[in-house]
């Protein structure tokens, strides 16, 4: 087991290694430069620039004195919020993503396994029809869709709740919801499949057969069983949501990592895009990770699987 | 693959048992199953409106008629006017013609590459695959929406780069399905006969593997149709999207605080759509049985691993 975990986390460095080589490179591909889009400058300020950042010299230098730096946990300066280091820009971002993505986690994961099964217990009744069609419909919305929709009953018709911005419960209300439908229908849908096979199996009807109460067999021999697939999901569901989502920040103005990631790309502010990349890929591997360890904790077969 | 039996000879039949292929028994299975009819009606029809939409259009969809702004609907413009006093019903109908566009073209793209990497990993040996499969985990955890913003700013976006882009963000979960398949197939016995015979990486990939893998493939780029939809619209809401009107951007040019109403029929369209490829996917993993091809020989986790990778779709591309 634990060499099982040893590799793989060792196999997240070239990963993540790959990444960084790729978004440097790519973000350098692109046209334009952090000096002179929105504010011109004359050159010698501009080369000045360029030289307090680095960026007069040679790719692979630029790209090996980021990692040093890296490595020492500096992520640098972005060029765009007023010279502030990065680690900062991100950490307030993160604080406030991962406040939202948290409350979303927890929302979609609650609902979407009560409503699975739920609809799994009463299959093929009234309550699992409407669950399904609830979940088919919430899965097929793009949430920017739904935010919207979202705006114009509660902002525009019903004037029940403020358009956006980031502070009190009420804010929280309509990004929370936009950003959770399409998890809850996804969790959703995969607890009910994977409910509807543990119905069925011997050691279920043993439980029964023994006299357990209904509410132990659902909970303890059902539920745990048939939580694994839908542990599968909720990593990447989880990795999504906590590194925030730019659509649903910038809709509802919520100043969360996503924003940040979405506002630094036009100016160039190559610290910041690196950074939030890298973030990005960090929480993706990781929940995967997470994910990987607990199934082999579940299931001795994984760890010796070719994948990983 | 067995021939399957579809019904059990009637005792007075005096005809030999009709025995169909796996692939009708699928299309029966799919066509019985009501959800999915509706959804193939729902994109015939849009699919229908798309490929005639400069036949059935009513006016210019880029072009101000003269009417006023947000217009409600009537008898001239039956879905109202936007903010430039378009036809919503115009431009809804050659939003289609570029939305459709994208979104199946680009699952094609992503179906060759997903095929190729994945067939490749699958029948490749040890150190092509684990190349390989460290490229999928970087793809995979690499953010899409920088990735595109990155090509399209660089290529600039025409209809050509936006499919092409969105294509080559959308490849990990198909090569990853292939693979898994591919894998488990392997060491099935039809297989190892085909290798038995002299047959070459090559072909056995080809003539044995590639037939029995088309199914979740199938599925997953269903799902991957309206992902690709949705992605091209947070293309044009980043402000690097095409230019002429995708549903996208009439969704977003729709939204205005002062007549938020307008932008319920075009998100309506585009969620009804979406609804439908959802609603077809579901019914082709129902009709091409996942149970005698996805999960062949998988462990439990791995299972898992294969039901997750795919999705509905979107919610990688919503991050």
């Amino acid at each position: 087991m634990t060499a099982y975990v040893l590799r793989r986390v060792l196999s997240i460095i070239p990963v993540l290694l790959a990444i960084a080589a790729v978004t440097f490179l790519l973000m350098h591909a692109m046209p334009g430069s952090p000096c002179g889009r929105d504010k011109p400058l004359t050159p010698p300020a501009c080369a000045n620039l360029k030289a307090a950042y680095g960026l007069d010299q040679p790719l692979w230098q630029q790209f090996g004195f980021y990692l040093v730096n890296l490595a020492q946990g500096d992520l640098g300066v972005s060029s765009h919020y007023g010279e502030r280091p990065v680690r900062e820009v991100l950490a307030d971002g993160f604080r406030v993503s991962a406040t939202l993505g948290g409350l979303a986690l927890a929302v979609s994961v609650t609902a979407g396994v009560g409503l699975g099964v739920v609809s799994a217990l009463r299959r093929n009744t009234a309550v699992d029809y409407l669950t399904t069609g609830f979940t088919t419909i919430a899965a097929s919305v793009p949430s920017f869709i739904l935010g919207m929709l979202l705006l114009v009953l509660f902002v525009g018709k019903l004037h029940w709740l403020p358009t956006g911005g980031w502070g009190s419960p009420k804010e929280a209300i309509m990004p929370v919801l936009a950003l959770s439908a399409l998890p809850t229908a996804y969790i959703a849908r995969v607890t009910r499949a994977s409910m509807l096979e543990t119905l069925g199996q011997d050691y279920v009807r043993t439980a029964r057969a023994k006299g357990l109460n209904e509410r132990v067999v659902v909970l303890r021999h059902m539920l745990r069983n048939a939580l694994l697939p839908v542990l599968n999901v909720i990593g990447p569901v989880a990795a999504a949501l906590v590194t925030g989502s730019f659509i649903v920040e910038h809709l509802f103005s919520v100043p969360g990592i996503g924003r940040a990631y979405f506002e630094s790309i036009a100016p160039r502010d190559y610290a910041m895009i690196m950074a939030t990349t890298l973030l990005y890929a960090v929480a993706v591997v990781v929940a995967n990770l997470v994910v990987d360890v607990v199934a082999a904790l579940f299931d001795p077969r994984v760890r010796r699987s070719t994948y990983g | 693959m067995a021939e399957v039996i579809a019904h059990a000879t009637p005792a007075y039949a005096t005809e030999p048992p009709r025995v169909e292929g796996p692939r009708h028994t699928a299309l029966r299975k799919l066509v019985r199953n009501r959800p999915a009819v509706v959804g193939m009606v729902v994109i015939g029809v849009f699919g229908l409106l798309a490929l005639l939409a400069p036949w059935v259009d009513r006016y210019d969809p880029s072009a101000w008629q003269g009417a006023g702004t947000w217009k409600g609907p009537s008898a001239d413009f039956w879905l109202g006017t936007d903010d430039g006093g378009r036809d919503m019903y115009s431009r809804l109908v050659h939003g289609a013609r570029i939305s459709l566009t994208v979104g199946v073209l680009s699952q094609v793209i992503a179906v060759a590459i997903g095929l190729t990497v994945g067939l490749s990993a699958g029948v490749g040996g040890r150190w092509l695959d684990s190349l390989l499969m460290r490229l999928t985990d970087v793809a995979y955890a690499f953010p899409d929406l920088l990735m595109l913003i990155v090509l399209v700013t660089i290529m600039g976006s025409s209809m050509t780069m936006v499919v092409l882009a969105i294509g080559f963000v959308s490849w990990t979960t198909i090569a990853r399905v292939v693979r898994t398949q591919a894998l488990a197939l392997r060491d099935e016995e039809f297989v190892l006969a085909a290798r038995a015979l002299g047959a070459s990486r090559w072909q056995i990939a080809r003539r044995h593997l590639l037939p029995n893998v088309l199914a979740p493939v199938i599925v997953t780029a269903t799902f991957g149709v309206p992902a690709a939809i949705f992605a091209e619209a947070a293309l044009v809401y980043i402000g690097v999207g095409l230019a002429g009107p995708s549903w996208g951007r009439i969704i977003l040019e729709s939204f205005d605080a002062s007549h938020p109403e307008h932008a319920v029929i075009p998100c309506a369209v585009v969620a009804l759509t979406m609804l439908s490829f959802t609603l077809i996917g579901d019914g082709l993993r129902d009709a091409l049985d996942p149970r005698s091809s996805t999960r062949r020989a998988l462990p439990k986790a791995e299972q898992a691993r294969v039901r997750r990778d795919t999705p509905p779709g979107e919610e990688r591309l919503a991050a």
